[in-house]
């Protein structure tokens, strides 16, 4: 593979070029995504049938810890390309396990939420409303597991090869990734529960 | 070309049927809805006619014409990038005629959606409702229901409230005008009317499951004199309409026609408050007992207390 | 025997039986075959395991022209069932499963794939590049879509089809009113599949955007280049919400969930609004890449450019952005008001003004050219005047009040199908025979092709047609049958004749196929046709790596330019050319996700969360795989370049 020095690392290689392009377009569709949930969110959000609506069962405390630990892991994923960019490996390998740490936190809550949702009466059954909400939380909630399980296959490969153009390229995609994923909690934290709550 | 014959036979048979002496049913209107519909669809087919002849002939004069086999051996197609004065004409001409459909559109759109113009008398309101494969029609002003039929005074506008018991209908009677939804959680307004007397067919145009094609009913238009001896009628000979008669009722399949005292809307109110917290109760049960029960398409018939 | 109970048909009838049949003899068949003349070997080596995108593409083809044929016969027992007044050879259940399966099969898995084929095939030698930007994703969305058509046209004969409609619309087909297996089927396999399309979106947007050869700016991209491109954009921001729309049904269907019930708060126009705001761009997926192929095929065969390359483009930029804004033209009827519709109605005639820029780019190529009447340039100029009947329609379905009382009838269905098969299937077809040289390397027996053309095009007129005045007489789609009363027949049993001389169009084509292979000569010329852009630039059969050197590119139609102009398209020395290794994986993925969804399907929780592991295992893999490729040497390259494409 033809590496061209003048690039950071992760855009090194054509093919690691074309990872980036693709992985961004792919965020667009994850756009679209989000976009369609939503817009469900806000056509079923008075559609709660006999159940509770969302001021009934949302709580600030929980959300908020959830938004802390999600801003904070966006924040050490950006440290880990910084240090990854300066070619520290150690570093890199530090921010990256406490990203993940502070995921694995904030899906911890997350579902600590969702119990207390579906003690309140607020399960995936109980109405249109209840299930958009799911959907959308879970569908974020899901995205972040995913990160947390790629996250380690990186974690060891970085422990395996260093910083590699293809070592760096997957790590800077997965940072893209995080990014994209605190976008749409602010998206979530916003309009769905501060919206929800006022 | 065989193109060209078989579309030359193709517009033949299309004028043929559209001046025909039987005329198609949309094309042959019998109230002021369906009047306007059907002049806007013979302004639209006017109006395509012409793009789809001037395109037709540049087509095959330009096929025609610039045939290899027709040219000299040597004929070296030129290389020409475009014409911006030609795309300009061709992009206007388009847009003129859409402009022109779309005022057409929008004009014609809110009058069908209102009471007709010139119609000043009350509505007649008659709540439309569908369960499988079947019409129910309740005129809370006259107190009574019907099952598969409509009777309807001419030269009165009618409010059809419309919602179903299941699946997603379509209330159409083509006659008298275009169609609309019924659906379970709103209750859908369709305003028509008719000025001709005589027998129509109305049916339901979105599929609902297996016995869709049948779900059809009979109106009838009459001068509101014999309108109102009907309904006088079957004031003393049909039978009230119990909550149990119209849970049976409910049960899927196909009946012929029936003839009620009394509306459903007292005991099962229709989900008027559309987009509402409120659960719909009443409304729910009859649609759980709506749930498919297979092979019920023979009991036919001995539902019919009362033919018109 | 509960457990296999699930299984069972519901409705089991000689059709059914009869398939049954029909696949297990299939599949012994080629079983059979495959181990008697010891082929098990070449077909994991050569093509399961494939990551070339011109194999890709031939197998996208195959599949495509299989799932022609399912979705014909659907449509012949449709057509004879309703042929004449009450027909019994069909029962309800049994027309609404074939309706349903036809219209699910003909879009997703017959024109969608047959797309995915061309532009699979066509583009990276298009523009001039080895391969697509992620060879492996490629050949997985192959195998996504091959695992869901696969699931869905089991669904035949384990658990029942689904019958409410390629629309689908709730309550219908929710568990109150289809209970049956079969809506399941529907949510997953275009699920599935649709995952499949999405992966491609990005793939073909990533290639068009970075690996055109040097020289090949945007403007310079050959017009079946710029509709692909476009078209993938129009996948990557549709197909999410396809993808939520599924989720959301599955839920209801198997959680008991309440997005579109009717109880609790659920909306049943939630579905029909989202299934449309996918689907209509859906529409535009499947015609601007066959704008595309028109394109192509008339510039060549009419010996000219393009005329107007840079408003083809900018119409087909404006055609995708509409596409996104006309939804609601699906449902007039659902009680928004005069205002929404209004709106609506303008968005929709609006589509109308690109539409007929293109038409008269077409017509002023066609002017001043040389036109010579091949089998693929007879199909084109076929699409021109059915196509704007088709579209002149759709205009006048556009107009809200009016559409009032087109709505759900045969008129809507003559015009989908007029835009569809002029649209995407005469292009399919164009492009199948104007391509097939370089995937064959062969030619197609032009008798026999413009046999298959006439019978087609007039068929379909005559199939088409009558439908426009049934509905305007009242006659509603999907109707099984219909009484003597209506007045109904005659329109009906034409069209049924028209369907049989479609039938005979098809059976036309499959019998050149089989005659071309066997008759055809096979010493042709790269370029067979004269024509204009970079696939005809390579060898034929094109070699494993495309082009020995990358071409160098100064105009839109830089392989003409070279013929005509002498310009040089390969400046450079051979180098070594890096290439991808092939991979089982993808094809497991694709068994893993094939097992996947038929355990959704029938609720197997236990298998679906093995499955769903299994996948997790493959990404896994896939990550700590270090595949670098392999180089061919030069020595090789040089080999190959002299005995013109063939290997060894
Ligand atoms: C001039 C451009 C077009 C216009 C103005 C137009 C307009 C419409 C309208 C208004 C409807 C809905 C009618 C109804 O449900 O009552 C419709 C349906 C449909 N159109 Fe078009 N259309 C156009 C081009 C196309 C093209 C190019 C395709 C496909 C390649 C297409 C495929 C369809 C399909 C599949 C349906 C029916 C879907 C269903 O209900 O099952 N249309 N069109
Ligand atoms: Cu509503
Ligand atoms: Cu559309």
């Amino acid at each position: 593979m033809k590496v061209d020095k003048s690039l950071p690392l992760e855009y090194g290689t054509e093919q690691n070029r074309l990872n980036i392009l693709g992985f961004w377009v792919f965020i667009g569709a994850e756009i679209a995504l989000f976009g369609t949930l939503f817009a469900s969110y806000f056509t079923l959000i008075n559609r709660t049938g006999n159940g509770p609506a969302g001021a009934e069962i949302f709580e600030i405390a929980p959300v908020m810890i959830e938004t802390i630990l999600l801003l904070t892991s966006s924040f050490t994923i950006g440290l880990a390309i910084h240090a990854m960019r300066m070619g520290k490996v150690k570093a890199t390998i530090t921010f990256f396990i406490i990203t993940l740490l502070l995921g694995l936190g904030f899906l911890g809550i997350e579902i600590y939420d969702f119990i207390v949702f579906i003690h309140e009466g607020a399960t995936l059954q109980t109405s249109g409303f209840t299930a958009i909400l799911f959907l959308i939380l879970g569908t974020h909630g899901a995205h972040v597991l995913v990160g947390i399980f790629w996250g380690i296959f990186i974690i060891s490969q970085l422990f395996k090869h260093g910083l590699t153009p293809r070592t760096n390229n997957k790590a800077f995609i997965f940072s893209l990734y995080w990014h994209f994923l605190d976008v749409v909690w602010i998206f979530i934290f916003s309009f769905i529960f501060m919206k929800g709550m006022l | 070309m065989k193109l060209k014959t078989s579309f030359l036979i193709g517009m033949f048979i299309v004028v043929m049927v559209l001046t025909g002496c039987e005329p198609l049913l949309v094309l042959d209107p019998k109230g002021p809805q369906g009047r306007t519909t059907a002049n806007v669809i013979m302004i639209s087919i006017w109006t395509m006619a012409i793009v789809v002849i001037v395109v037709f002939a540049m087509y095959f004069y330009i096929v025609r014409k610039y045939l290899a086999s027709r040219q000299s051996k040597d004929y070296v197609p030129p290389y020409i990038e475009g014409s911006v004065k030609l795309e300009i004409i061709w992009t206007a001409i388009p847009i003129l005629i859409v402009a022109f459909l779309s005022v057409v559109t929008v004009i014609s759109t809110y009058k069908v959606e209102s009471v007709p113009e010139g119609y000043e008398e009350e509505p007649l309101v008659i709540y439309a409702s569908s369960s499988n494969w079947k019409w129910h029609f309740s005129y809370p002003e006259q107190d009574i229901e019907t099952v598969n039929y409509l009777f309807i005074p001419t030269n009165r506008p009618i409010e059809f409230k419309l919602y179903s018991f299941g699946p997603i209908s379509s209330f159409w009677i083509p006659q008298l005008g275009g169609q609309k939804y019924a659906m379970a959680d709103m209750v859908n307004t369709l305003n028509l009317a008719a000025d001709v007397p005589g027998e129509y067919s109305g049916r339901n145009a979105n599929f609902t499951g297996e016995g869709f094609a049948q779900q059809t009913f009979n109106v009838t238009a009459m001068s509101p004199k014999e309108f109102d001896k009907w309904i006088r009628d079957i004031k003393s000979t049909a039978e009230t309409l119990t909550e149990e008669k119209f849970d049976e009722l409910l049960q899927p399949g196909h009946l012929g026609q029936s003839t009620y005292k009394g509306t459903h809307l007292e005991f099962s109110p229709p989900p008027e408050n559309h987009h509402s917290k409120e659960p719909l109760k009443d409304n729910q049960e009859e649609i759980k007992n709506q749930k498919i029960i297979k092979d019920d398409l023979s009991n036919d018939e001995d539902h019919s207390n009362m033919k018109h | 025997m509960d457990f296999l109970d699930r299984f069972a048909v519901p409705n089991p009838g000689p059709t059914i039986y009869a398939s049954m049949v029909a696949i297990a003899l299939t599949t012994i068949a080629i079983i059979i075959g495959l181990t008697y003349f010891k082929k098990w070997g070449y077909l994991w080596r050569e093509w399961l395991t494939t990551v070339d995108h011109k194999r890709i593409g031939i197998m996208y083809l195959i599949s495509a022209i299989l799932m022609l044929f399912r979705g014909g016969v659907d449509a012949i027992m449709m057509r004879a069932q309703t042929a004449v007044p009450d027909n019994t050879l069909l029962g309800a259940q049994e027309y609404n499963e074939i309706f349903t399966t036809h219209g699910v099969v003909m879009i997703i898995f017959m024109a969608m794939a047959f797309i995915m084929a061309l532009m699979n095939f066509v583009i990276p030698l298009q523009i001039g590049t080895r391969d697509v930007a992620f060879p492996r994703l490629n050949a997985l969305s192959y195998w996504l879509y091959f695992a869901g058509a696969m699931l869905f046209n089991i669904s035949f004969v384990v658990g029942g089809s689904p019958d409410s409609g390629w629309s689908s619309y709730f309550p219908l087909a929710g568990t109150d009113f289809s209970e049956s297996v079969g809506t399941n089927y529907y949510m997953i396999a275009l699920q599935i599949s649709g995952i499949g399309t999405l992966i491609t979106g990005i793939n073909f947007i990533t290639t068009i955007l970075k690996m055109r050869a040097p020289g090949m700016s945007l403007m310079k991209m050959p017009m079946f280049t710029w509709s692909a491109l476009i078209t993938n954009l129009i996948i990557v921001f549709a197909f999410p919400v396809l993808t939520v729309a599924l989720a959301m049904g599955t839920m209801d269907r198997l959680f008991a969930t309440n997005f579109f019930t009717t109880e609790n708060g659920g909306m049943d126009m939630l579905w029909a609004n989202l299934f449309w705001v996918w689907g209509h761009p859906e529409v535009y997926i499947l015609i601007l890449p066959a704008f595309g192929i028109y394109s192509e095929i008339i510039s060549t065969f009419a010996r000219r450019n393009l005329y107007g390359y840079k408003s083809m483009v900018y119409s087909m930029i404006a055609i995708s952005l509409l596409s996104f804004l006309v939804w609601v033209h699906h449902f007039f009827t659902m009680g928004q008001g005069a205002l929404v519709n209004s709106i609506f109605s303008i968005t929709t005639m609006a589509i109308a003004v690109p539409t007929g820029i293109k038409i008269f780019n077409w017509l002023f190529t066609l002017r001043k050219g040389s036109i010579v009447l091949t089998t693929p340039m007879l199909y084109s100029l076929g699409f021109i005047p059915i196509f704007t009947i088709g579209g002149v329609t759709g205009v006048m379905l556009g107009m809200a009040s009016a559409d009032y009382q087109y709505h759900n009838t045969m008129f809507l269905v003559a015009h989908f199908h007029l835009v569809i098969i002029p649209g995407v299937v005469f292009a399919m077809i164009a492009g199948l025979f104007y391509w097939w040289p370089k995937m064959f390397g062969f030619m197609l027996n032009e008798r026999l092709g413009k046999w298959s053309f006439w019978f087609i095009a007039i068929s379909v007129c005559l199939t088409f047609f009558p439908m426009f005045i049934s509905g305007l007489d009242g006659q509603a789609r999907r109707m099984y049958t219909y009484s003597e009363s209506t007045g109904f027949g005659v329109w009906n049993m034409i069209s049924f004749i028209g369907a049989i001389g479609l039938a005979i169009g098809f059976a036309l084509i499959v019998y050149n196929i089989y005659y071309s292979v066997r008759y055809s000569p096979r010493n042709i010329p790269a370029d067979p046709w004269n024509a204009r852009s970079l696939e005809w630039a390579t060898a034929t059969p094109v070699p494993d790596y495309n082009f020995a050197i990358l071409p160098e590119v100064k105009s839109t139609e830089a392989f003409w330019d070279s013929k005509i102009y002498g310009d040089k398209l390969f400046n450079k020395r051979i180098e070594p050319i890096h290439m991808p290794n092939n991979s089982g994986m993808p094809f497991i993925m694709g068994i893993i996700f094939f097992i996947w969804g038929f355990a959704f399907v029938f609720g197997l929780w236990i298998l679906l969360v093995l499955s769903t592991i299994g996948i997790g295992i493959c990404l896994a893999l896939r990550s700590y795989e270090k595949d670098e490729g392999y180089y061919i040497p030069v020595d090789e390259i040089e080999r190959v370049e002299k005995t013109g494409g063939k290997k060894k």
